[in-house]
């Protein structure tokens, strides 16, 4: 490769000789080589945009994205604009290619990135997120951008000993139901309801949770950015419940006995 | 749900379960078919028989506009609430339908016969104000007569065709479909004949020369389509037609498929021939059932005749092809997203790349398709690329089909080689405006189009021309508007549209098209709030930055060159 290149490490990494050395001989053969913000830099074929720019030392925001996760490009926080092409690409899910040319913010990216902000806060309580504030502040997103907009305000969902579903905090990334499914657990309690801006995430017929195939494993729990899905303990914590109080609640009904020997 | 159905059902379902989710939407159209609607047992039913989870059936029920969960009359008569059908009356015609059987609109009448729905364009729009009363397609319905309008009996309504020539159409126009008799003795299947006689390459090579691009409204060249297909690996390949014709204001693959369903079927037989593909699928939207019942009659009557199956007209050649209906959901028109309808899934468009030719139905190269663009492939074999390059413009040959509706003399469908001017198109083919009113605008392209006016009219229709007017050819839909329309209200309509169309992936336009409408609806009632401009070009930019899919990208276009050509309509005042 003739091109001169050079790899910015992030700041964990360490500059050693035999690093560098290393990382030279496979770009030799796997290597693709792009400039973002003005920076070349050559990174493994198949590297997304958000993985090339974190390496480049550029911080893309995203909202809907886990490293966990299949990556769907909801969200489109982390849009950005590649040369050449004509709508702004979703930098979680596409693929470096050779020659490219990112810029990972510039005002037309910004003005989506704001906008987005702005109607989601205009929908959601983001109350619990507070990555998503901080972008909010970041963009000088304006929560009051859309005045008389509906907002998607929905009773708390507490039919269980294990979690609550307080959905006016859903901002719809998908986690729960792609940890609930392929991405972890096989068990497809939770899937899609409704369409377009009505959409949410429901049961069968909307049946409480016990009535699923749900087996509490806590998984959707733990992916949840906004606090819509919220451990039993957690939630009751913050309306003033006392441990014993919660333990109390939540024990139920049915005893575990332990099988004879 | 009672023992007798549940066996029926059941019977019907271990019909499909072989095919496993792919089967789910003919499952639950089935289950719909026997109980007005969907049950929960029928739900569950269908679920265990496919191997689909349950909350995943659920989630496909509610992604289709066309299947419910709640009772519904034996009845569902949708009105159409497009622009062009407002415009004829027909809110007051859904009006009247509901207070002759004193029901609100998705309420079932007290005997349990009707339901009365709006619906999103019903693909009628020649025949403002038009309506579907279960699976008949009524036009000219007068709000007046509500009782005759429900009544049995009246005939489906007949497209006028005209236009320059009727090489694409030349089986239509007389109300009733082609057989495949009459389609042999006018020419047809000879293009397959000699596609048949050619190599594989050298039919791609025809099309390619044709120059022939897509007519579903990107415009991608057919030919590279075809190409990228044969070239990928992966068996089986699949050939499917998007039938899944939902622009508001379009109408011609509807007619396509009505009068002429052979030449569709002529089109997929050589594109399979072309990139050796073995299987086929027609996907026909909800709101047609008509269309669904000609082309699957065409196509038993192609499988007796040995025109489709196995070792067609003696070349060796085996391939065959299933119907799929929609469900309602206008979002299936995007190419991967009715692929995903097929899969059994929710219509949600997927990432490209990877694109269907390499990565189709079922993960499989695919070539998909609109209905005129395989309606003109018979074309092109049977009188050579040369010759079919003589239609039309250099770099848009052949022709073009244009559904004109709205407020003109004779709404129809034309065909008319690329070239012609839109002033032609109107006046001379259309015979202009009503008596004593002014043109205001003309919607080229659908609700994912845009606004063209006075200035416009001697813009000449072709590719090149469209694009450097900056208006869209899209799908063909030419929609006019005269002076006495309130483009704020056709504006509301059509953001009403997206709203309600919009999937729900990505936040752009989930939450975009949402918020346009709610800006559209106010400005409509002349309740502006300051800042509606910006905020409408920064959630129009937005989503033509940064949606996923092409419905999202074109789901403000309408509105911004709106802006452009009246930016006072959006000052607040009425």
């Amino acid at each position: 490769m003739s091109v001169f290149v050079f790899v910015k490490f992030s700041a964990t990494e360490r500059h050693d000789h035999e690093h560098v050395i290393s990382a030279r001989k496979y770009m030799a053969d796997n290597d693709v080589t792009l400039t973002i913000d003005g920076d070349t830099l050559a990174v493994p074929a198949g590297t997304t945009i958000l993985k090339a720019a974190e390496q480049a030392g550029r911080h893309i925001p995203t909202i809907c994205y886990h490293d966990h996760c299949t990556a769907n490009g909801l969200c489109r926080i982390c849009v950005v604009e590649v040369n050449g092409v004509k709508p702004l690409l979703p930098a979680c899910l596409s693929r470096v290619s050779e020659g490219m040319t990112v810029t990972t913010s510039n005002a037309r990216a910004e003005r989506s990135r704001r906008t987005i902000l702005e109607m989601l806060v205009s929908a959601v309580d983001l109350s619990q997120a507070p990555e998503i504030e901080k972008f909010i502040e970041e963009y000088r997103a304006d929560r009051a951008r859309f005045p008389q907009a509906e907002r998607r305000e929905q009773p708390v969902l507490d039919d269980n000993p294990m979690y609550i579903r307080d959905y006016s905090k859903c901002i719809l990334c998908w986690r729960c139901v792609q940890v609930c499914a392929e991405d972890a657990q096989f068990t497809y309690a939770i899937n899609f309801k409704g369409r377009g801006f009505d959409t949410g995430i429901g049961t069968f017929f909307d049946k409480p949770m016990p009535e699923t195939t749900c087996v509490f494993c806590g998984q959707c729990v733990g992916v949840c950015p906004t606090g819509a899905l919220k451990s039993k303990r957690e939630a009751l914590l913050e309306e003033g419940f006392s441990l014993d109080e919660i333990m109390q609640s939540t024990r139920g009904g049915k005893k575990r006995r332990r099988k004879a020997p | 749900m009672s023992d007798a159905d549940l066996i029926r059902l059941r019977s019907l379902l271990a019909e499909l379960a072989p095919q496993g989710r792919a089967a789910l939407l003919p499952a639950l159209h089935a289950a719909q078919h026997f109980h007005g609607w969907i049950p929960e047992t029928a739900a569950m039913e269908v679920g265990n028989a496919l191997g689909v989870p349950l909350a995943d059936v659920h989630g496909v029920i509610d992604f289709y506009a066309m299947l419910s969960r709640k009772p519904m009359g034996r009845t569902v008569v949708r009105v159409c609430s497009a622009p062009a059908c407002a415009l004829a009356g027909s809110d007051q015609l859904a009006n009247a339908l509901c207070r002759h059987l004193q029901i609100a609109p998705g309420e079932v009448s007290s005997n349990g016969e009707f339901t009365v729905e709006h619906a999103p364009c019903l693909g009628l729009c020649d025949h403002a104000p038009a309506l579907l009363i279960g699976e008949a397609a009524r036009g000219s319905a007068a709000p007046d007569r509500p009782a005759e309008i429900i009544a049995a009996g009246a005939e489906r309504p007949v497209s006028f065709v005209g236009g320059d020539i009727r090489s694409l159409t030349s089986n239509c126009g007389q109300g009733h479909p082609t057989s495949l008799a009459d389609y042999r003795s006018g020419g047809g299947y000879t293009g397959l004949k000699k596609a048949l006689m050619m190599a594989p390459q050298a039919v791609l090579a025809e099309i390619k020369t044709a120059g022939l691009v897509g007519r579903g409204g990107a415009a991608f060249p057919t030919g590279i389509k075809w190409e990228g297909a044969a070239k990928a690996q992966g068996q089986p390949k699949y050939i499917v037609c998007n039938a899944d014709e939902s622009e508001p204001g379009t109408f011609k693959d509807r007619i396509l498929m009505e009068e002429d369903p052979h030449r569709n079927i002529e089109g997929m037989i050589i594109a399979a021939h072309a990139v050796g593909a073995r299987r086929g699928y027609i996907y026909v939207r909800g709101e047609y059932p008509y269309a669904f019942k000609v082309m699957g009659d065409a196509l038993e009557e192609a499988r007796q005749a040995g025109v489709i199956g196995e070792d067609i007209f003696g070349a060796g050649l085996d391939f065959d092809i299933e119907m799929r209906l929609g469900a309602g959901a206008y979002i299936c028109g995007e190419e991967t997203a009715l692929l995903e309808s097929i899969e059994g899934k929710r219509g949600f468009p997927r990432i490209k790349p990877p694109f269907p030719t390499t990565h189709g139905l079922f993960g499989n190269p695919t070539v998909i398709n609109n209905v005129e663009t395989f309606c003109n492939v018979p074309l092109i074999l049977e009188r050579g690329a040369a010759e079919y390059r003589k239609m039309g413009t250099e770099r848009s040959p052949g022709p073009k089909l244009f559904c004109v509706s709205g407020q003109i003399q004779r709404p129809g469908l034309y065909e008319v080689p690329f070239g012609v001017t839109l002033r032609h198109l109107l006046f001379d083919l259309a015979n202009g405006l009503k008596q004593g009113r002014q043109l205001q605008a003309v919607l080229m392209g659908g609700a994912a189009g845009a606004f063209a006016a006075e200035k416009d009219l001697d813009v000449i229709l072709s590719f090149e021309n469209l694009s450097a007017a900056g208006l869209p050819l899209g799908s063909g839909a030419v929609m006019v508007f005269d002076d006495s329309a309130d483009m704020r209200d056709v504006l509301k309509r059509l953001a009403h549209f997206f709203a309600d169309e919009s999937c729900g992936k990505c936040y752009p336009c989930q939450l975009g098209a949402q918020r346009q409408y709610e800006i559209l609806d106010r400005t409509a009632a002349g309740r502006s709030v300051a800042g509606d401009r910006e905020r409408l070009s920064d959630v129009g930019g937005t989503m033509i930055d940064a949606s996923l899919c092409g419905l999202g990208q074109t789901a403000a276009t309408a509105v911004l060159s709106a802006m452009k050509l009246w930016p006072e309509m959006f000052d607040g005042k009425k």
